[in-house]
This record gives C-alpha cells, structure tokens and sequence, in this order.
C-alpha cells in the first residue's frame, strides 16, 4: 500500500484522464444522441429508419468490439491514424453512448402526454411556442432519470479504453495490483471508491437538477 | 402522425414537403453508403482474401464453437449465479432487521457503482492467475457480482411491484413471513421479473467481452487469435464479431418482448435506475 501512496499523484492522473474521458464522451453522446433523438421522433421516415438502425446495432455490440473498429480497425484503412488515444477512446465511448442517450430522450418526449400538445393547440399556441412552454420543458424533466443513469454508466464504461493502451484509472489499477501482489484488496477497494465518488456526483446533480425544475403538480 | 405531441397530423402541402425531405435523405443516406463501400473498395478491405477465413470451415468452427459456444456459457453461467445472488440481496434489501438491509445495501451498491472490467482485473490478478481459477471462472465471477447486485433491484423492485393486498391477505390467513415471500410474493414477482432477467442476459453477454483483457476464452479471443494469424483483417473480424453479438442480442431481445407480452401484459417493463431518482428507465449500457 505504501508503494501506492507514495505515487499517489499516479492515481489522481489516473483519475483526471477517467474524468476527462467521461467529460468528452459525455458532450460527444449528448450531441449525438440528440440528434439521433430528434431524428427518430421527426416526421421524415428515412431518418427515422436510420436512427433506428444505428441504435439497435450499436446498443447490441459491445463496447469493446466498438473500440476495436476504433482502435484497430480504421488505422487499418487509413483512418485516425495520427488521432491522440484519449480522442480515440473519446469517439469510441460517445458513439456507443449516443444510442442509450437518444432513448433517454426519446423516453423523455415519449413521458409527455398527447392531451398536453393538444391543450397547446387549443389555445392557439403556435409549435415554437408548444415547444418551448410545454413540451420540451416536461421532456427534459422526465428524461434527467434515465439520462443519469446513461451517464453513470458511461462514465463506468470509459474504463474499457484500459484494454487499448490509455492509462485511466482502471490501467492504474491493474498496473498498482501487478507490482503489489499481497495488497490487491485494499487497492481495488481504493480505486473502487474514486469511481463511486464520480458516480456519486452525477447522481447528485441528477437530483439536484431534478429537484430544481420539479414543477408543482 | 397524429400519435405525436411535437407536431399536428400534417396537411396536404407538409406531407409534400415530408416526402421530399425522404427522399432527399434516402438520396444522401444511399450516397453515404456508396461512398463508404466505394472508400473500403479502395482500401482492399472488401477483397475476398480478407474475408476468406469467415467461409473456411475450420475457421467458422472455432468461430461458432469456441467463440460463440463459451461466450453464451460464461453469460449464461453468470446469469443463474446473478440470479441467486439478487434473490439473496434482494430479498436482504427487504428485511425487516435493519443491519441486514443496510449490509445488503451497502454490498447492491457496491457492486453496482463499480465498472465490471474493474472488479474483472482485480479477481484476475487476486485469485484467478496462476494456480487460482483462471480467466473464465473471473469473468463469470465478476459478471455475477455486477449483475447479481442490478438484479437484486430488479428483484426488490418486482417484490414491491405485486399489489399490497396479496401480502397483507397472506399474513391474514396465518402464514409466516418466509411463507409469503416464497408461496406469495415470489411467483408473482418472478413473473413481472422475467423480461428485466432476460434484457439483463444482453448485458452480460456484451460484457463478456471484457475477458479479452485477462485472455478469457470467448468470440473476442477467437477474434483476436484470427486477426493475429491474418494480419490487416482486424475490421473484417471486428464486423464479424458485432454481427455474431448482435445476432444473438435481437433473439434475446425479441424473447424478453414476448415474455413481457405473454406474462406481463400491458403494465410497462420493470426498470431500475441507477440514481435515487423519483421515475426511472433502465437505459443503462
């Protein structure tokens, strides 16, 4: 354990990369995932069609055969040859989050009842105005739950970019258990606990967001 | 569309629009397509000496056989176990003595918040390597954990899922508290259960994967072992391997909505989230 501590600033870098790792896929996922939630609750088919496809496809592959088309696969044919590991890894865990974050969206616009939009109408709102007063605010609000939970999830999922060379918490963790056979419980209980405090936080600013725009009913 | 609440059933002329809007992005959405084959066509990546050991027999063989065949035994191994372990902790969660449900608490939790690969490595690298027992039993074992402790909510969820009265007409007619767990609650509750079990199943089978990095057997091994004989053929494999997951992942899929529909009905799908949040949906990857 002292060989741990004494290179603790090894597991707090550790931890940024994780940190920044699950920041950019984050931003990356939202942004995609948004557009693949827009998509799939638009009137054109087509789109409609495709953001079906990717999702299904995507949510059924495993990460790790995702990172693989990343990390192997496309240097192979010339593509992200130069590309830094932590924006390799970025792409790979925001094309696989994408998918779960247009569910949770589309779960969100889903939550929102036909009457509402009806409502809307009815007093001659135009759909800009639907949008933003009725609609969007309600969808938003039901989808910060399972929002959360995708983001936790990912934010656990980022240590699967251990496996292609980045050396995140997980790595670190594998790296600390090799070199300290005897202590490796109390090391996993150690990087165990900075991966529920991220945890945590996410969870909290769910709740803390949730509580914020919780409408009186 | 009028099941929609961002926009009203469209008239003549946004129908019109709508169908040009179709067929613009069917006209791109092709273009993409084209072009990526056409960019792979370029590269070789579509020749059939790359392909080729996909259609040898032998190769298939190992594929289906030691890729496919172990990565569904190491899911599914893992899953009975999880299911034992969630019906430990969360019938623990549900215990009338406090320190029992904060210790089952504190271990769902545990398990719960913690990433599979993490905890794969350590029980790898603790017990597993050299005499211990080896990648595959490590795999299994921290894929129960991880799923045992998302089972173990989706148990003590399905548990307080059937109504009030079926618990309360049990203790009326004298039965004990293991009796209506077990005779009562239980068979109600793994009714409304089932679909999540069963969405949990692709779970872990994506997971298993994850054995890659302590050289588990498995279809991501097998991939390995075949790019490494056929150098350069990493994304004909990869696209093999996420058609073989997929495959199998739909028939999951497809069998969980029909349990859903056949035993479950219209209520809506069991789901658990992973913060304390009021409504939850289980979009977990």
């Amino acid at each position: 354990m002292e060989d741990v501590f004494s290179h603790f600033d090894l597991v707090l870098k550790a931890f940024w990369l994780t940190v920044q790792l699950a920041v950019y896929s984050g931003a990356a996922a939202l942004v995609l995932g948004t557009a693949l939630a827009a998509m799939r609750v638009g009137p054109v088919s087509v789109l409609r069609g495709l953001a079906a496809t990717y999702v299904t496809l995507v949510r059924n592959t495993p990460l790790l055969v995702m990172c693989v088309f990343i990390f192997f696969a496309a240097p192979n044919t010339g593509v992200l040859t130069g590309t830094p590991y932590l924006v390799k890894g970025v792409i790979a865990v925001g094309l696989y989050t994408a998918p779960f974050v247009a569910e949770a969206l589309r779960c969100g616009v889903n939550a929102v009842t036909l009457g509402q939009a009806k409502a809307a109408r009815a007093i001659a709102m135009t759909f800009a105005q639907n949008m933003r007063h009725v609609v969007l605010p309600q969808a938003f609000r039901a989808s910060v739950p399972p929002l959360a939970s995708t983001l936790i999830a990912m934010t656990k999922n980022t240590s699967v970019v251990a496996v292609f060379g980045l050396m995140e918490a997980t790595a670190r963790m594998r790296y600390f258990v090799n070199r300290n056979a005897d202590d490796t419980i109390l090391i996993f209980v150690l990087f165990a606990i900075g991966y529920i405090i991220l945890v945590e936080l996410i969870s909290l600013a769910a709740v803390g967001l949730e509580r914020r725009w919780k409408a009186a009913r | 569309m009028s099941g929609s609440v961002l926009y009203d059933a469209p008239g003549p002329r946004t129908v019109a629009r709508h169908r040009l809007y179709t067929l613009l992005t069917a006209v791109a959405a092709l273009g993409a397509v084209v072009g990526v084959v056409l960019f792979l066509d370029s590269e070789g990546e579509l020749a059939y000496a790359k392909w080729e050991q996909f259609v040898t027999p032998k190769y298939v063989e190992a594929l289906l056989v030691d890729g496919l065949v172990k990565t569904l035994q190491m899911a599914f191994t893992s899953i009975v176990f999880a299911v034992l372990f969630g019906v430990v902790f969360g019938i623990g969660k549900l215990s009338d003595h406090r320190p029992v449900r904060w210790l089952c608490a504190l271990v769902v939790e545990f398990f719960r918040a913690v990433p599979v690969l993490l905890l794969m490595i350590f029980i790898f690298y603790s017990w597993g390597i050299g005499d211990g027992f080896g990648p595959y039993w490590s795999v299994v074992l921290a894929l129960t954990l991880y799923n045992g402790a998302v089972l173990a909510e989706v148990f003590r969820a399905g548990v307080l899922a059937v109504p009030k009265g079926q618990a309360e007409a049990g203790y009326a007619i004298g039965m004990r508290k293991t009796q209506v767990m077990m005779q009562v609650l239980l068979p109600q509750a793994v009714k409304i259960m089932l679909p999540a079990i069963i969405s949990q199943c692709v779970v872990a089978l994506k997971d298993t994967s994850l054995g890659y990095y302590i050289v588990a057997p498995g279809l991501t091994y097998i991939g390995k072992a075949m790019w490494t004989e056929f150098p350069g053929t990493h994304l004909q494999t990869a696209v093999v391997l996420a058609f073989l997951y997929i495959a199998v992942n739909v028939v999951l899929t497809v069998i969980a909505t029909w349990v859903q529909r056949r035993f479950v009905g219209e209520r809506k799908p069991l789901e658990v989230g992973m913060t304390a949040l009021t409504t939850q949906a289980s979009t977990a990857p």
